[in-house]
């Protein structure tokens, strides 16, 4: 009973989110206020029937109702419970369900902080939002009903993908798909925006602290999954450029230069046109990496191919959201380039190059994903194109992003100071050389490789950039004024930058894998670190039997820590590597149990990985400068509304020119 | 027109989508012209399951034709090719050679055990380095290599018994008479 109850909720969710699609785009157009108010009412029932349902299948999940099929595919009676909740989004049915419940917690949150803007306005936004409800919740009833009964019921269910069961599994979907979907806001303030027309930036405010926190989630959601990979698959490696990672990367990368414009936007208004088609890529680019992994259209040969009605529906929908938009776009994106103009070399310029750079970049990312299929369309076969290529192009196109980046918040708006950017970009660069020189000096022996020098280098020259401008502002701003929460947040992420870069290229450099042969008793020693085996005991689970190693580590011959790497095999068969971590700041020490050899011998994997939490780190830190900025008092509405009532054009920035990020 | 740039570009790519679904459904049988074919077989050097310290190389199995079935533990159509393979392997004429993809080795051997042992040897390539000369696209796949280590053959996804029978046999019939 209880299953059918959530599928009805799931139908009342689509008539409300029909009555939101259309009722108040119809008021704004005809200036109807009694339609425009359908929106909060219906947006509201709607998040509340979509949590009924997604709270029914968690009820299933929790009491072990097998005759729902989805939760018979997906957990057991030994899984423990924490799993079984997790279970809930282990799947196809359910991840859609998840994301559908997050497009409703940011309309809900739109519709309740967001009565401060014009009516109008509120009414376009909930209007699209509600649009893009009908088209998902479509598709989760007719192709991917996680209520489906399986009669009769089986005795128990099969298991969650061991994969899965993991604390970093549990939280990293949910959080992926607040950035995703948070994108939805961004893009719904876009098409509201071109549907309004006489475009003017005030719209761009309003839009900015929703695309930072969307942003800031996303970037959790990453380093999450990260994280997770190395924790995880037992290889020590923590990204791997493959589908679903691309699939998460490439809004990040347009999000990231969403951001940058909407600060020209909003700020100067230029590129208004660049923005909104920003926006619309933005959350193209989500969906695109929602569907791609789930389709069928790159991952059929194996799983999915059975279905091609899933993959009909998706290109179906994503025809009807990205090519409206577009062709809405095309008819209606602001005639005139706008705002105040800028000389070649200012502040909008080094954005602008640094947002091309970006978007390169995930166009790159997005060729680079798709390439078996296009190799298919053209008849060359399935090729598929692996991190070399990724690795090498996106170096490559990051690379001067990363040398504009400690310049770009010394240049002034609408004209730089030539001079003056040389100056800072020298000094950058002289204090990384010599502080890398003296770093390097103290802590090694022997010539470290290019990567580990250019690494050290690039992180300081960032650092030193953000450490600068810092200064300046303590220096020349007054009281209070100095770190407005917007540029507090732009230097937090960006001095994330800087940790992220030293992780990232000192790890590849310098981590030191010995994949090894160890008999108990025996000890390896990589520099200052010794690691003994101790052999292997038995250990069990809720769900799973373990061989559990124990491996005495030793610094300086000194017991520091003992590590239990397992080797897991769960109930139905499935083996998985749980790597033990002895986490530093400045290095992990990662043991990994590979293959029982005899005598109680095993093969191990052992590694020593310099600064690889910097990178996870740096990640961290950009995420939190998004929210910092997020919470600017200048984005609070309740100036702009009056402002808007009163006068439309009442917006210029109050703060000096360059004063600002 | 500059504001039509991103439309287009967005049709374009609904277009290739459309042909990735349309040309699923259409190759159910999931014959794929490799690029490879009528090319050497890239070199590889691969330790064996059972031996690790042991490894195999593209010359030592030249002068002989012999197949080569990319399977892993973990891949879920494997598990339905697997009955075929035990089945039919034998009475192919040539070896089989099991190449374990991505895969634990343990849980490789566990898969094994259980469903049986097609295969004259097994190679391991955990880290997939190797599969991507092959162009291996995932598991399963089967490439048929000639004595002079030319692929003359691959199939992406599962052995059917008709796939055997109608393209399998008559291919490596005729490599054997081809070869003294």
């Amino acid at each position: 009973m209880l299953p059918e109850l959530g599928q009805f909720a799931l139908v009342l969710a689509l008539l409300l989110a029909t009555l939101q699609g259309v009722l108040p785009l119809l008021g704004a157009w005809r200036g109807s206020p009694a339609m425009m108010a359908v929106a909060r009412p219906a947006a509201i029932g709607q998040a509340l029937f979509v949590a009924l349902a997604f709270g029914l299948l968690a009820y299933a999940f929790l009491h072990f109702d097998f005759s729902v099929a989805y939760v018979a595919d997906n957990s057991n009676l030994a899984l423990p419970w924490y799993y079984r909740f997790a279970a809930v989004w282990g799947a196809h049915e359910g991840s859609m369900l998840l994301w559908m419940l997050i497009l409703n917690l940011w309309t809900l949150a739109l519709a309740i902080f967001g009565t401060r803007l014009p009516e109008v306005f509120h009414a376009r936004v909930l209007g699209v939002l509600g649009l893009l409800s009908v088209g998902f919740l479509l598709f989760i009833l007719l192709t991917s009903n996680p209520f489906t009964r399986l009669l009769p019921p089986p005795l128990d269910g099969a298991d969650l993908n061991p994969v899965l069961q993991d604390p970093g599994m549990t939280f990293h979907p949910p959080v992926l798909y607040m950035g995703y979907v948070g994108f939805s806001v961004a893009f719904a303030f876009s098409i509201a925006a071109l549907l309004g027309g006489g475009l003017d930036k005030q719209w761009v405010r309003w839009a900015r602290p929703w695309t930072n926190v969307a942003w800031g989630f996303l970037t959790l959601g990453i380093v999450a999954g990260s994280w997770w990979a190395y924790a995880e698959l037992g290889w020590g490696g923590w990204w791997f450029w493959d589908p679903v990672e691309n699939a998460s990367f490439m809004p990040w990368l347009v999000g990231t230069a969403l951001i940058h414009s909407q600060a020209i936007t909003e700020k100067r208004g230029s590129l208004p046109a660049w923005t909104v088609l920003l926006s619309i890529f933005a959350f193209s680019l989500s969906l695109l990496g929602t569907f791609l992994v789930r389709s069928g259209v790159l991952t059929s040969v194996h799983s999915f191919a059975a279905d091609p009605k899933r993959g009909v529906f998706i290109l179906i929908y994503l025809c009807i959201v990205i090519g409206g938009s577009l062709l809405l776009y095309a008819l209606r994106a602001p005639k005139v380039a706008g705002g105040k103009p800028f000389a070649p070399l200012s502040r909008e310029t080094l954005l602008l190059i640094v947002n091309l750079l970006l978007t390169s970049a995930a166009a790159m990312v997005l060729l680079g994903t798709l390439f078996p299929l296009i190799g298919d369309a053209f008849g060359w076969g399935r090729i598929s194109v692996g991190p070399p290529y990724f690795g090498s192009l996106f170096i490559l196109l990051m690379a001067p992003a990363i040398l504009l980046l400690p310049l770009g918040p010394f240049a002034r708006w609408g004209r730089a100071e030539g001079r003056l950017l040389v100056r800072i970009g020298l000094q950058a660069a002289v204090s990384a050389v010599v502080l890398a020189g003296v770093l390097f000096a103290a802590r090694m022996s022997g010539v470290p490789s290019w990567r580990a020098i250019l690494g050290g280098l690039s992180s300081l020259y960032v650092i030193y950039g953000v450490l600068a401008f810092a200064r300046k502002r303590w220096r020349e701003a007054p009281r209070g004024r100095r770190y407005p929460a917007e540029m507090l947040g732009m230097l937090v992420a960006h001095f994330g930058v800087g940790i992220f870069l030293a992780g990232v290229l000192l790890t590849t450099a310098l981590s030191v894998e010995h994949d090894i042969r160890m008999a108990p008793g025996q000890t390896e020693t990589i520099g200052a670190y010794g690691f003994r085996f101790e052999g292997v005991t038995h250990t069990t689970g809720p769900n799973w039997k373990a061989d559990q190693g124990a491996v005495q580590v030793l610094k300086n011959g000194h017991p520091l820590t003992v590590l239990h790497p397992q080797k897991r095999t769960y109930e139905r068969g499935q083996v998985q590597t749980e790597s033990a971590v002895e986490a530093g700041p400045m290095r992990d020490l990662y043991v990994a149990l590979g293959e029982p050899l005899d005598n109680g011998a095993w093969a191990m994997r052992i590694y020593v990985k310099p600064f690889v939490r910097w990178l996870w780190g740096g990640g961290i830190l950009m995420m939190i400068g998004g929210f910092i900025a997020a919470a600017d008092r200048r984005f609070r509405l309740r100036r702009e509304a009056q402002a808007n009532a009163s006068a439309l054009h009442a917006d210029r920035d109050p703060q000096p020119e360059g004063a600002q990020a | 027109m500059n504001r039509m740039l991103p439309l287009i570009g967005f049709v374009l790519l609904a277009g290739l989508f459309g042909f990735g679904i349309w040309w699923n459904t259409r190759h159910d049988q999931r014959e794929v012209p490799s690029p490879l074919i009528g090319k050497p077989a890239p070199a590889f050097s691969l330790p064996l399951l059972d031996d690790p310290a042991t490894r195999v190389n593209k010359a030592e199995m030249l002068g002989q034709p012999y197949l080569v079935n990319v399977f892993a533990s973990w891949c879920i159509a494997c598990g339905e090719e697997h009955p075929v393979l035990m089945q039919e392997a034998r009475q192919l004429g040539v070896p089989v050679i099991g190449y374990n993809y991505k895969d634990d080795p343990d849980a490789a051997k566990a898969w094994l055990n259980e469903h049986g042992n097609p295969y004259s040897m097994v190679v391991t390539d955990r880290s997939g380095a190797t599969a991507i000369d092959f162009g291996v696209y995932g598991a399963p796949e089967t490439f048929l290599i000639d004595a002079k280590g030319i692929i003359r053959y691959k199939r992406i996804g599962p052995l059917t018994p008709e796939v055997i029978a109608d393209v399998l046999e008559p291919k490596i019939q005729a490599l054997k008479q081809e070869s003294p």
